[in-house]
């Protein structure tokens, strides 16, 4: 679906290096990698949010991208009912979306009249109202309590079961998410960054074993 | 702390005394009593001289103010979001800003002679500078998560202006528009009393020529009213509308 090449050698601050790599139908990757790595900075790339880098994204321009940002980045003057009609989304559709994300009747609610978690789903609404391709998520469960994020994220594992073809990359620190998410498993380090890992997962590895090789990982280097 | 509703009402009605007391201690014709003013200006409202010579002169504060509005903000955004733009305009706005409004006055005056579209043109390029340094002051500002959104999600161009950039421009829209306003009126009467021969301006240069200070000040008392209402009555509902969304709602936790 997409072929990833980005030579951020060039860009300043120089943050990525050499990236090579593949997003296919279906992927769900979780990109794990230190602070600062740069794990943002190549999500906006696969986003096309790349300035200064010298990227080619092969077949971006054919991927609806649905982010959802670490801030929720709804327009706070606009209800959740009016920023999901914004990117084109009609009231019936509206409506689907603010149930499956668990927020029907919170279609004339402000943003900011939300909590943390509940602007969270409402971003992810807005993901699914352009029905993507691509699911780009940036720490999508950060600054939630667990039960919250718990709920979450079987939240998006009921939207990636009923979506199979989408792909998604998962930008996270938790180890419990790539079991629960991930059939794939980038880990960028470096500077500037470059996937030190990108290993498709076998099916029913447990976190245990990924904290494991992780730690392996950081031991080799 | 908020100060009582009361000590707004003190200052204003004091004024009032002191200048009814120096006006029946001098006695002169300079100094009018206040009811000598209500008088005149009783007198000019009746016989609608005054409200010919006020309508014309808010006409020409409204054009000047919707004219440098408009091309004051298009300035103002382009600068503030092309550094190119600013790097080649900032000079000229510099330049524009320090101009005496007088200069600009008498020099379109003298070029174009003493016509309405010289006057109204004076004031606009008086006033489009402020506009513009306001403005680029806000679309400086202008969130740039909030740009990352709109290219994600492929906005138009008509949303982004409309639905992004706007309401985040409007608290310098506002305060534009409130500097504006006091501005623009206050150029307004010296282009009238330069070159024109109706408005409020107009009648201050006529009253001025034969010392007529009754006249002068039931002129400018009615013109002081008018513009408080419009402040009233049109910018602060327009304000608290549109900053509604800042309003704290309780929080669904």
């Amino acid at each position: 679906m997409l072929e990833v090449n980005i030579d951020g050698l060039s860009a300043r601050p120089r943050i990525l290096g050499e990236i090579f790599t593949t997003v296919s139908r279906g992927d769900r990757i979780c990109l794990l990698g230190p602070s600062g790595a740069g794990k943002t900075t190549l999500l906006n790339a696969l986003a096309g949010l790349d300035e200064g880098l010298s990227t080619s994204i092969q077949g971006r321009s054919r991927v609806r991208v649905g982010y959802l940002f670490q801030e929720h980045r709804l327009l706070p003057w606009r209800t959740v009912a009016q920023n999901l009609a914004l990117v084109g989304a009609h009231a019936e559709t509206i409506n689907r979306l603010l149930a499956d994300v668990g927020l029907t009747g919170f279609g004339d609610h402000l943003p900011d009249q939300l909590s943390l978690g509940m602007a969270r789903r409402a971003a992810l609404a807005r993901c699914l109202a352009v029905d993507p391709d691509l699911l780009l998520l940036d720490e999508p469960f950060a600054s939630l309590d667990p039960p919250r994020a718990a709920e979450l994220r079987q939240l998006i594992q009921r939207l990636l079961q009923a979506h199979p073809d989408m792909a998604m990359v998962c930008v996270t620190h938790d180890t419990i998410d790539v079991g629960e998410l991930a059939n794939r498993l980038w880990y960028l380090d470096g500077t500037p960054a470059t996937l030190q890992w990108d290993d498709r997962l076998e099916a029913g590895k447990s976190p245990e074993s990924l904290v494991r090789q992780l730690r392996q990982l950081d031991a080799t280097r | 702390m908020r100060a009582p509703r009361w000590a707004y009402w003190i200052m204003l009605p004091l004024a009032l005394l002191f200048w009814a007391l120096m006006a029946w201690w001098l006695d002169t014709s300079l100094l009018p009593s206040p009811a000598r003013v209500l008088d005149t200006l009783v007198n000019i409202a009746r016989s609608g001289e005054l409200w010919h010579h006020l309508g014309v002169t808010l006409r020409r504060v409204m054009i000047s103010f919707v004219l440098a509005m408009a091309v004051g903000s298009v300035i103002g955004v382009v600068m503030g979001r092309s550094r190119m733009a600013n790097a080649l305009f900032d000079p000229l706005l510099v330049l524009f800003l320090n101009l005496p409004a007088l200069v600009i006055i008498i020099l379109l005056y003298v070029w174009f002679g003493l016509v309405e579209t010289a006057a109204v043109m004076a004031v606009v390029i008086n006033k489009v500078p402020n506009v513009a340094v306001t403005l680029r002051e806000g679309a400086r500002s202008l969130d740039p998560k909030l740009e990352q959104m709109a290219r994600v999600y492929g906005l138009t161009r008509r949303q982004r202006l409309l639905d992004v950039w706007v309401p985040q421009l409007f608290p310098y829209l506002m305060a534009a528009t409130r500097g504006g306003l006091a501005l623009i009126w206050k150029i307004v009467l010296v282009v009238e009393l330069l070159g024109r021969s109706d408005g409020i301006g107009f009648k201050l240069h006529m009253a001025f020529q034969v010392f007529d200070v009754a006249s002068i000040l039931a002129y400018s008392l009615a013109f002081v009213v008018v513009v408080q209402l419009i402040e009233l009555m049109l910018l602060q509902p327009l304000e608290r509308r549109a900053s509604r969304w800042r309003q704290p709602g309780a929080a669904h936790a």
